[in-house]
Parts: structure tokens; C-alpha cells; sequence
């Protein structure tokens, strides 16, 4: 199996090799960051730009720390405190940082689609950070790589992803990549937080959390975001934490070795106790180790197919 | 200045004429129909092998004028539309200013008369600024010529104000026509609501929200006892509610757009700011009840609803980027692409939709091919395939959701008022 994609915009438009491929990648990228000197030079040369439009600081560093460990350069842009408030288009920046002979820009963006326009107009690499409600494609290739270190596989397991799933791109991203991998994947929330058709992906939906609970071998918990819309209905914060937090009395009931997951960062005692955030069943430090490595692979096989498919158009 | 187009297959519905004829023309009119004409005249067009067709009446267009020139103008938007084979347009009011008064459409009406190639009909807006508030005079719309009334881009909310509107149109004798639109309904969405709107992630736009009102606008007709047109129907309830309306005597016409009974959801998959209009692409099911809406005539017209929005309006983020596609110059091969190559209209039951019924709702004198009527027809090439691209429309803006697709149709010759304004 080849990488041949020179941007990675999201585990919708990946076929289950591909989605393996990345995996097997960061798996041998993973021990980079136990040596004594965390640095290999497979991206010495090249220029990685993170262009973020949210306020991030997780993912940023993230994505900065895999590409120094790969050696390539890199440069943030803020776009809040860039040329973007004097009414540059998002192409136009793109075709800037293009000029500046960057190879990969690292887009987070609040618009859905925002990775995909950039990817069309540019020749560079381009990596969806996250976009809107979209997709968010490392941080689902962290969390199942995480998932696979703790439980050895993912076909067949039962994985609950709980909370606001019609605004979440880190959920959208994981329903493809679990069910492209067999995993079985149930969208636990309140009705209005599930979107429509989500059924047609393959993944299982419910409100009661319990029920759910008593199958999954993993929970990948989202961040609540009460603050987030005028126009969207909302449950209400107290009442949501009584039905679908993430306690211990409920843990207690679930499988012992429950994997329990979530993005970050965390919202304790809104979706999650202190209890559980900090428990044996918890791995959200390990997501985030292993992020640096999903995000090296990443940046990796993205640029080498830009490579190889510009030294074929030669 | 006489025009005789010969040996086309020349079809007027009105006139239930579908046979191999010659047209005679001279100054505006037509003047002799029939087989094998021998009379001499300044120019001859070979029509054999061609279809003949009245000009196309396209009764919702965006012309931009005054206003937004930048995206179209009057002489841009009616030689696009000579290319298409439309030969009288319906102005759409929301320009700036919106044409809620007498002296705005004063302002329009001179800018037709420079640079207007084809017949343009003027549309009043129902409430000034079409802001919903408060009524414009639709009696003096009428006499300054505004042959409609239309708020289009929004709807009245207030439903005792469109009852009023409704019931003053129909004394002034102008039609009025809908933008079912419940705002409160429809949000912020951009896409049809769904699992295409859920894959995105951007807000969507649900069927509700057109069909409601279009239940509420025909009610209120019906109360008001005014004739009432539905534009731009999209989805399937929309098209029950008004066969349902049809069935019990209510004066309710409707129209759809090429691209709903052509495309469907899935083509906004990659974000193509191309494929974003109001209402929005919908599921298969809905575009095979327009088709069938168009076929048993519960839909009485097809419109372009021509909308231009410039690259900088489009090529940037979706959910950012301006509602609206143009359509002058692809759909008529839009229609026998879809409709004719599809068996879902013959030739005749066509020229109904985008001649014959639009010129009759409207109440103007266009839309046939009988002796007496204006010259106003569109030679055809109905077998030839041309691709839609950027570079070949001649409309100021290119956002076309037809672009880089096969089309069947072209246009050889418009006619317009007895003038060859368009060859091939």
C-alpha cells in the first residue's frame, strides 16, 4: 500500500488501508520521541506553516512539536493577528504562504469545508486541524491509535462517543474511522445534539447512557460547549451532567477495562468527573503523546506524495 | 426588414402547431405561416433539421441593475439571455434601490431602454425596501408598468400584511408572486438539511421551511381571491401542496429552476460554492416529484432564477459565500438535456413551461408563433453536446452550477421583435 494523497483533509474521502497505512506509520514514528535526541531528519528542508483561525493550543503544539521532530521548519500564523483581518481571503493567504515556498500548511479553521477549498487552489500539502463541524482527522487517527495500542485491535470492538455530536468535527471524524475499521460505534447524546442522518454511516445512536455503557469496550468523551450557539437548542448544563456524564457510579457498571477517552481539554464535572479523568481507565495523556506521533506520519506521507507526484510531472 | 426562416420544426402549442413550417417575419410580427413560403425577404435562416421555438419567457431573473453592475447589467444579462434563446425576462425587484417605488423603477426603465436587447418586464417589490413593514403602492407600480409584485430573496412574515398585499395586487390586477422562505425555519443553513448537511457540517436548510409557506401563501390567495405564484419550488411537499391547492380552484401557479429537476444534493459534497442556492439542491426523491410536478402540471413553469454573484462573493469559504447560481445561457440545454433526453416532457409540453405559460401568468403578449404574434423565437440544435465553462458565458458572472457538464441544446438563432439578436 502507497500513500498517494498530497493533503489529508478527512477520514470520509480514506479507505480502511489508507486509515491502517497512517497507523503502521505513527507506530514506527512513535519511538522517536523516547530517544535521547527526539529527532529524525525525514522532513529536513521542508516548511511546515500552521495557519490556525481558532484559538488552539493543543493541536498547535501538537502539530509543531511532530514537525520539529521530523526537522522540518516551522512557522504559526495567528490569523487573528494577521493580514486576514484586513479582509484577505483564505485562498489569497493560502496563495501567500504557497510563495513563501512552504510545502505543508496546517489549516484550523471555523468554517466546514475550509481544508478543502485551501487543497483545491494550492499545489502545497495541506492538513485539516480541524474545520468547523466538519472533520477533525488527527485527533480521530490519535484517538483510534490509542485505542489500538490499549486493546490490540479495532475490528469488532464497541466504541460510545457521548455529547454534542451535530457540532463535533472530532466525532464526524471518528464515525468514519471506526466504522471504515469495523469497530461498532454508537452516537450517544440528547436527541437535538444528534444530527440528522447520522444512522447512515453505519453508527448505532441512543440517549440512554447506561444501556450504552454496559457494551463499550472504549468512551470517547466530547467537550461540551454550552456557550456555543444563539440559534441551536440546548440541553441545560446541570441536567446534562445527571444524564450523560461520565462519573464513577457509572463506570462502575461498565466493562473493568473500559478504555476512556476524550480530546480535550476537559470541561471536569460538566461531561466528566475529576474521578474518571483522572482514573485507570482514562488514557487522555496517552492521546496526547500519541498525537505527536499520528501527526508525524501525517506531515510524513503527505509530503513524500507531493513529492513523488511532482517529480512524476517533471 | 423581413426574416423568413425555413424547413424548421416549428412548434406553438397555443396555435397546436408541431409540423415542418416556414415562418415569415416582417418588422416585429409574424406574417405568414406555412409549408414551402416562396416570398422574398432581406434575410433567409435555414431552420431545416432545427427545432423553432416561441423565445423563451424566463420570468425570474436577476438582472443586478441599478445597483451591483458589478455582478450583471442590463445589456450583460440580456445577451446572455439572447444566447440562451430568452426573448422577454421578468426583472426581479431586489436591486439597490429595491423597486418599491415608482420613481426606482423610473430608473430601471431607462436603463432597459439603452441597453436592453430583449423585451424586459419589470416586477415591483411587495413591501418597501422588502423589508416586511409596510405595503408599496402596487396601483402605482402598475401604471408606471410592473406587471408583477415580488419580494423575492425574502418573504412577508407577517401573514395579515401579505393578506393585504395579496388582496390589492389582485384589484390592481398584478400577479404576485412567492418567496416561500420561513426564515425562523430556515436559520443559517446552506445546505439541504440531511445527512448531506450532517457530512459537512454546515447548517441545514429543511423541506419545512419552503413548504410551510408555501401552504400559508396559497391560503392566504385563497382567502385574498387573488391569483398567486409559487417561485422556485424545490422539494416534494411543495409540489403536493400546490396540486392539492390546483385540484380545489385555487388561482395558484407555480415554477421550478433547471438545477432542481437536474441536480441533487450530493453534488455540494465538495463544498462547491457553485452548487449553493436558496432554496438548496434537495434529495433524489424531491427532484423526481418536480420532474413529476412538471409533468402532470402542478408545476406550470421552468425559470432560470438567474442570480450572478462575482468570483470574489463565491470562491471563498461556504457557508460565507453568496446563495445563487446564473442560468440564462444553460437552461433551455439544461431542459432538453434533463426533460426531453430524460422522456420526462415532449417538445410541446417544453414550450408550455418556458414559453406559452409563463407570457400567460404574466398576462403578456409573448410566448407563440401563430400569425399576428411578436417575432420573437429561438432556432434550435437539439442534438448538439456542448460542455458549460466559465469561459464560454457571456453573463458577467460565471457561476454556473451546469460547469463542466454535458449539455444537449444549443441555440442557433434568437429572433427578438423581428432582429436577429443572437447567432451562433
Amino acid at each position: 500500500m502507497l500513500w498517494t494523497r498530497k493533503d489529508l483533509l478527512g477520514l470520509e474521502y480514506l479507505s480502511a488501508e489508507e486509515i491502517g497505512l497512517i497507523l503502521d506509520t505513527a507506530e514506527s514514528f512513535k519511538e522517536v520521541s523516547s530517544r535521547e535526541i527526539k529527532k529524525v531528519p525525514a522532513l529536513r528542508g521542508k516548511t511546515a506553516v500552521n495557519l490556525f483561525y481558532e484559538p488552539s493550543t493543543r493541536t498547535r503544539i501538537s502539530f509543531e512539536v511532530a514537525a520539529k521532530r521530523l526537522s522540518a521548519d516551522v512557522i504559526n500564523i495567528a490569523a487573528e493577528a494577521s493580514s486576514v483581518k484586513k479582509g484577505e481571503t483564505l485562498i489569497d493567504t493560502g496563495k501567500n504562504i504557497q510563495a513563501l515556498k512552504a510545502d505543508i500548511i496546517v489549516v484550523r479553521h471555523n468554517c466546514s469545508g475550509a481544508a478543502n477549498m485551501l487543497a483545491r487552489s494550492l499545489d502545497v500539502s495541506v492538513v485539516n486541524a480541524g474545520d468547523g463541524w466538519h472533520e477533525h482527522p488527527t485527533q480521530a487517527l490519535l484517538d483510534i491509535f490509542t485505542l489500538k495500542e490499549k486493546l490490540g485491535k479495532i475490528k469488532g470492538l464497541n466504541v460510545a462517543i457521548v455529547g454534542d455530536i451535530a457540532h463535533s468535527r472530532v466525532a464526524r471524524s471518528n464515525v468514519w474511522g471506526l466504522t471504515k475499521l469495523g469497530a461498532k460505534v454508537t452516537l450517544c447524546a440528547p436527541e437535538m445534539l444528534l444530527p440528522p442522518g447520522i444512522e447512515m454511516t453505519g453508527a448505532g445512536t441512543s440517549s440512554d447512557l447506561e444501556e450504552v455503557l454496559k457494551n463499550a469496550d472504549a468512551v470517547n468523551v466530547l467537550r461540551m460547549q454550552f456557550e456555543r450557539d444563539e440559534n441551536t437548542a440546548f440541553p441545560e448544563q446541570l441536567d446534562y451532567f445527571k444524564k450523560f456524564g461520565i462519573t464513577e457510579e457509572r463506570l462502575a457498571r461498565a466493562k473493568d477495562n473500559i478504555v476512556v477517552m476524550h480530546p480535550g481539554p476537559i470541561n471536569r464535572g460538566i461531561e466528566m468527573s475529576s474521578g474518571v479523568a483522572d482514573g485507570k481507565n482514562s488514557v487522555i495523556l496517552e492521546q496526547v503523546t500519541n498525537g505527536i506521533a499520528v501527526r508525524m506520519a501525517v506531515l510524513f506521507l503527505v509530503s513524500q506524495a507531493r513529492d513523488a507526484s511532482r517529480s512524476s510531472d517533471a | 426588414m423581413s426574416i423568413l426562416v425555413k424547413n424548421g420544426r416549428v412548434i406553438d402549442p397555443s396555435a397546436k402547431i408541431d409540423a415542418i413550417l416556414d415562418i415569415l417575419i416582417k418588422e416585429d410580427k409574424i406574417v405568414r405561416l406555412g409549408e414551402k413560403i416562396t416570398a422574398a425577404s432581406d434575410i433567409v435562416i435555414d431552420a431545416a433539421g432545427k427545432i423553432v421555438i416561441p423565445g423563451i419567457v424566463d420570468m425570474h431573473v436577476h438582472l443586478r441593475e441599478p445597483g451591483r453592475e458589478d455582478k450583471e447589467t442590463v445589456a450583460s444579462a440580456t445577451a446572455a439571455a439572447a444566447k440562451g434563446g430568452v426573448t422577454t425576462v421578468l426583472a426581479m425587484p431586489n436591486t439597490i434601490p429595491a423597486m418599491d417605488s415608482v420613481e426606482n423603477l423610473e430608473l430601471l426603465k431607462k436603463a432597459i431602454q439603452k441597453d436592453a436587447r430583449i423585451n424586459v418586464q419589470l416586477c415591483g417589490t411587495i413591501t418597501k425596501g422588502r423589508l416586511g413593514l409596510e405595503l408599496s403602492d402596487v396601483a402605482a407600480l402598475k401604471k408606471a408598468g410592473a406587471c408583477a409584485i415580488s419580494d423575492d430573496g425574502s418573504s412577508v412574515d407577517n401573514a395579515e400584511l401579505m393578506l393585504e398585499a395579496l388582496k390589492r395586487a389582485g384589484v390592481s390586477g398584478v400577479l404576485t408572486i412567492c418567496h416561500c422562505e420561513d426564515k425562523v425555519l430556515s436559520g443559517k443553513g446552506v445546505v439541504n438539511l440531511g445527512f448531506t448537511s450532517t457530512r459537512l457540517g454546515l447548517r441545514g436548510i429543511s423541506n419545512a421551511s419552503e413548504y410551510e409557506r408555501v401552504r400559508r401563501d396559497i391560503e392566504l390567495a385563497a382567502r385574498a381571491g387573488s391569483p398567486v405564484h409559487i417561485a422556485h419550488v424545490s422539494c416534494r411537499e411543495s409540489v403536493e401542496i400546490i396540486a392539492q391547492a390546483k385540484r380545489s380552484g385555487i388561482k395558484v401557479t407555480s415554477e421550478t429552476a433547471p438545477h432542481y429537476f437536474s441536480l441533487i444534493e450530493n453534488e455540494v459534497l465538495g463544498y462547491d460554492t457553485n452548487m449553493k442556492m436558496n432554496p438548496p439542491l434537495r434529495s433524489r426523491e424531491d427532484l423526481l416529484a418536480i420532474r413529476r410536478g412538471l409533468q402532470d402540471g402542478t408545476i406550470d413553469v421552468i425559470a432560470s432564477d438567474h442570480a450572478p454573484h462575482t468570483e470574489n462573493e463565491k470562491d471563498i469559504e461556504f457557508e460565507r459565500a453568496e446563495f445563487g447560481v446564473v442560468g440564462l445561457e444553460t437552461e433551455l440545454a439544461a431542459a432538453v438535456t434533463e426533460l426531453i433526453g430524460e422522456k420526462v416532457l415532449d417538445w410541446p409540453e417544453l414550450v408550455r413551461k418556458i414559453c406559452l405559460n409563463p407570457a400567460r401568468i404574466l398576462g403578456i403578449e409573448r410566448g407563440g408563433l401563430a400569425v399576428g404574434d411578436y417575432a420573437d423565437l429561438a432556432v434550435i440544435s437539439e442534438k448538439d453536446s456542448w460542455t458549460a465553462a466559465k469561459e464560454s458565458l457571456i453573463s458577467k458572472s460565471k457561476n454556473s452550477a451546469f460547469l463542466g457538464r454535458s449539455l444537449k441544446g444549443l441555440v442557433d438563432y434568437t429572433v427578438c421583435g423581428g432582429k436577429i439578436i443572437y447567432q451562433r
